[in-house]
Parts: C-alpha cells; sequence; structure tokens
C-alpha cells in the first residue's frame, strides 16, 4: 500500500495546519500538490506572473516541506508559479529558497522545465503532427510564430525519472494534474488505470469531501486492486456521490480521462462506501495509447486594455441604453479616427442587469498601446455620461462611478494562440530535467 | 411545463479547458434523471445557446443520476468577447429550458 497526501487543491489557497499533522501522524510515502491551472486565462502565461500570491505560496509551502522531509517522502509540485513556463518555475524556486533558508533545510532539488519554442510547434505543424484541441479552434502558424510563450503539458514520465533519481522535492513546470499523483503510484508499480482515476479525484485537494473545499489536505490509499480516499480533516467527509460526482469535474467525458499516455476508462468504476469517511474504488483501466501526445498551450500579445466601470440606475436611461452605446460607439469613431483609425482598437460595454434593478456598465477598451486603450476608454466614458435620449429628466449625468480615478489599467491582454496536442516520439522529448542540491 | 433546474439537485457550468464549456446536472433520483435524459435533445440545449447542434454532447452518467453536457466554447476563455473566463456562470440558460 502507498499513502499519498494532496496539501490542498492549488498550492497558496491554504489548508489546515491540523489536518496536515494528523494525515502525517501515519506513515506518508508522497506528498504532492498542484500550483497552476488555464482557467484564470491566458494573462499569466503571457506576464510570467502567476495568479496565486507569494505570501501564501510561501506560508503552504513554509509548514509542507519540513515535515515531508523530516518523513522523506519526496513532494512534488505540478505547474510551478501557476502557468509552469520557465518564468514561473524561478518565481516558485525562489520562494522555495527562501523557506529553506529561513528554517535550515537541505535537500534534492529535481526540476522540469516544459517550455517549448515556436519552432518545435512549427516543426511538429510542417510534419502533420499537431491537432487543436478543438476543431473550432484554428491551427494559425502566425499565431504560433507570434506566441510569446509556450509551454507543453508534461505527464508522469518526466516526474518518474527524478523519483528515480532519488531527489526529495520535483519541481515542474506545466504538468499534467493527475501527474503529480499519478506519477509515484506507476513507479512503484501500481496499476494505472487506479493511479490516474485516484490522481484526477486527489488532484482538488479535499474537493470531493462534504463539506466541500479546494482549501484543504486529502488522503489517498492505493493498493494493488483498489484505492481509497479519506480527507484528513475529521470534520470531512468522503461520501460515493461526492466523490464519483467529482470524478465529472472540469471533464469533457465523464468516463474517460485523456492523458499523455493513453486514456484512464471509467466505464467500469466501482464506488463503495468503506466507512463513514471513507471511499473504495476499483474497476478503473487505463489503455496506453499507440501515439502518446503533449498538450501544447502557447498566449500572444493582443493589446493592452484600460476599462470604466460604471452603474446605470434610472430605468428610463437603463431603457434607452442600446441606443446610447450606439450613439457612443460611432463617436468615439469619428472622433478618435484620425489618430486610432477603425480596426486598431476594441470597445466593448459589458452590461449586466436591467430595468427592474440597476445596470453595471464596464466600458472596456483595447488599443495597441495603453495610451490608445486609455483614449478610446475615456471617449466612450465622457460621451456616455453626457449622452441625450427622447424624455431624459436626468440631464445631469448617465452614469454613476464608483471609483476616482474613473479609468483603470489594466495592462496587457493575451489570448491563447496555441491549444493543441502534439504527436510525440518520447514523452520526455520537451522536458529538461535538473537535479540540484539546495 | 417545469424549469430543468426544478429537476435537478446540483447545475453547474464550468471550462472543460479553455476551448470547451461543461455542464454536470445531477438529480436526486434515478427517475428524474431518466425523464430530463428522454426530453432533452441536443437542439435544445443548443438553441439556449446558439451553437450547432452538432457540437453537442450528451453523455448520461448513472453512477451519480448525473448528466453532462460539453461543447466548444463560442469565445475561447479570456478571448476579446469572452465574459467568463472560468465558465462557472453560463448555467442559467441551460436551467430555465422548459420540459
Amino acid at each position: 500500500m502507498l499513502k499519498i497526501v494532496a496539501l490542498n487543491g492549488l498550492l497558496g489557497y491554504g489548508y489546515s495546519e491540523e489536518a496536515l499533522q494528523i494525515a502525517f501522524s501515519e506513515h506518508v510515502d508522497y506528498l504532492g500538490v498542484d500550483a497552476g491551472s488555464t482557467d484564470p486565462g491566458p494573462y499569466y502565461l503571457g506576464s510570467g506572473r502567476s495568479f496565486t500570491d507569494r505570501g501564501a505560496v510561501k506560508r503552504d509551502l513554509s509548514l509542507a516541506l519540513p515535515l515531508a522531509l523530516r518523513h522523506r517522502a519526496p513532494f512534488i509540485i505540478g505547474t510551478a508559479g501557476g502557468a509552469g513556463s520557465r518564468e514561473h518555475v524561478e518565481w516558485l524556486l525562489g520562494i522555495l529558497r527562501e523557506v529553506a533558508a529561513e528554517q535550515d533545510l537541505h535537500f534534492s532539488l529535481g526540476t522540469v522545465y516544459s517550455d517549448v519554442t515556436a519552432e518545435y510547434a512549427l516543426g511538429k505543424l510542417e510534419a502533420g503532427r499537431l491537432r487543436p484541441m478543438s476543431p473550432s479552434f484554428g491551427t494559425d502558424r502566425e499565431a504560433i510564430l507570434g506566441s510569446s510563450r509556450i509551454v507543453s503539458q508534461i505527464g508522469i514520465a518526466p516526474i518518474i525519472e527524478l523519483l528515480r533519481r532519488g531527489t526529495d522535492v520535483i519541481v515542474c513546470g506545466r504538468a499534467c494534474d493527475t501527474a503529480i499523483y499519478a506519477a509515484p503510484c506507476v513507479y512503484r508499480g501500481y496499476d494505472m488505470g487506479l493511479a490516474f482515476h485516484m490522481a484526477k479525484i486527489m488532484e482538488c485537494g479535499a474537493m470531493c469531501s462534504e463539506p466541500l473545499a479546494a482549501a484543504d489536505v486529502m488522503q489517498g490509499y492505493m493498493y494493488r486492486d483498489r484505492f481509497e480516499l479519506r480527507p484528513a480533516s475529521p470534520s470531512r467527509r468522503c461520501t460515493t456521490a461526492r466523490v464519483a460526482a467529482h470524478t465529472l469535474y472540469e471533464q469533457t467525458d465523464p468516463y474517460m480521462i485523456y492523458e499523455p499516455d493513453g486514456v484512464c476508462d471509467l466505464s467500469n468504476s466501482v464506488f463503495v462506501q468503506k466507512d463513514a469517511r471513507t471511499v473504495s474504488v476499483s474497476g478503473s483501466v487505463f489503455r496506453e495509447a499507440e501515439q502518446k501526445t503533449l498538450k501544447l498551450e502557447g498566449v500572444k500579445l493582443s493589446g493592452y486594455r484600460t476599462v470604466c466601470p460604471a452603474v446605470i440606475n434610472d430605468p428610463d436611461t437603463i431603457r434607452n441604453v442600446d441606443a446610447i452605446i450606439q450613439t457612443v460607439t460611432d463617436f468615439v469613431r469619428k472622433t478618435a479616427g484620425g489618430s486610432l483609425p477603425e480596426g486598431s482598437y476594441e470597445l466593448f460595454f459589458r452590461k449586466s442587469g436591467g430595468p427592474e434593478s440597476s445596470m453595471c456598465v464596464i466600458i472596456d477598451a483595447v488599443g495597441k498601446t495603453q495610451a490608445a486603450a486609455d483614449t478610446v476608454c475615456a471617449l466612450a466614458r465622457s460621451r456616455m455620461l453626457h449622452t441625450d435620449y427622447p424624455g431624459r429628466k436626468s440631464t445631469a449625468g448617465n452614469l454613476a462611478f464608483p471609483f476616482s480615478p474613473s479609468d483603470i489599467h489594466v495592462g496587457e491582454v493575451y489570448e491563447f494562440s496555441v491549444f493543441h496536442l502534439a504527436e510525440v516520439d518520447s514523452l520526455l522529448e520537451t522536458s529538461e530535467i535538473c537535479v540540484s542540491e539546495v | 411545463m417545469k424549469k430543468l433546474s426544478q429537476y435537478t439537485k446540483i447545475l453547474r457550468s464550468k471550462n472543460a479547458g479553455p476551448l470547451y464549456i461543461t455542464f454536470d446536472l445531477i438529480f436526486e433520483t434515478g427517475e428524474d434523471m431518466e425523464y430530463v435524459r428522454e426530453r432533452l435533445g441536443r437542439d435544445l440545449v443548443a438553441g439556449a445557446y446558439g451553437v450547432d447542434p452538432a457540437d453537442v454532447r450528451i453523455t448520461p452518467y448513472a453512477v451519480v443520476n448525473a448528466i453532462k453536457i460539453t461543447f466548444p466554447r463560442k469565445h475561447v476563455s479570456g478571448s476579446l468577447r469572452d465574459d467568463d473566463i472560468y465558465g462557472c456562470q453560463q448555467h442559467v440558460p441551460l436551467s430555465q429550458i422548459e420540459l
């Protein structure tokens, strides 16, 4: 049997210290945590920043790292820094080294960088070995070449390589969430179907328990013929309904989990309530793919954004809002036209609410420079404030601004440019594996 | 005529990666699930979201009395016209479908 502990659903989201102590009150073989996601959108990969907070990440690491080292449980961290590019990995390593220095901790560190170049992606495209993750998402040569960053999402192979080398802490660039927890099970010879199924449920921490929490510790027990899940916090419990329902979460298909190595088929999975807080799962089957694939994720810079959030309370104004927006859009096109020709900027009015309540309108301007976005946003805001409509009584102004300044710089806007599966000859071909001593 | 949300215990939407949106409908009983499964076709779902019925995939997951619905996002997460990056507030048109 292997005991694997998930620190929480995302490094920096917090967890109960008491729960972690409970998890380590018995032997732990491996500790894991996912540190990233594409859910917060393309900005973070593009900018090199993390959507998680540095202070919160440090807190999560400074309790877990010494515990894992003391118990000789290798600590596996996936998708460092939120998006997993080299810059994101370096950000996390900086925090890790700071924690180690403060607590005088020493360990061997394995790192997997998984960035790829535009040339690599283009090479796959030209070889006919690159396919979009969705048919509606095109394969655009220019978009690949214009990408600011492209990362590959690694599977279990590089993690297993570092486990084999005996590293104490493994920090991965962009990685499949499942790889963190499946890699040690597969490395130790357990069934791949059970390994990936358990990993898929554990990677969200205590999300599969009641009460649900991404911010708490989950325990997985891997056996030859089944796995069991039990939350570490005594106040939480796993139920078959919750665990089975979590299998659905964020997946396109409830029965299949697609991985770089193949597919985990859950058609015959059986969920059994073992005791009040523990669920046992069996029957999940892994089928290795003949053609192995790695997902590539890339983003390109699309411009700079300035927004102005505003509120309309007057029902008459709200009823005329579409006509007002048309007037403003035409005005901006004519007025900005000299320096900002049509097509050089985008202007959106993001509305919510209606005459029965009040309406929030976010004026959203995206230009080729921050200054261009500022100009478009300011013109739209001032014109919208003072647009007349038939029967208007509130002639002092149409918009309530909650803030001064009213216009906010959001900064760079990135969009996904690459979201493709690359056929690979080796699942290690995009990994740069390093081992060092801390 | 009852709205879909009156049959479900859980009705949620979420990204399945930035290119897809996925909906989980979980029912109290197998009967409720069957009732909805027989009546909720791809055309109804596609109509509620203005997408092509051919792109809509509906998969029952009887283990937890659930139905999963997945289709490609109209706007990729984080693209200029997207207005729900995580996709977790896209369930309302579905919940209003009358069966």
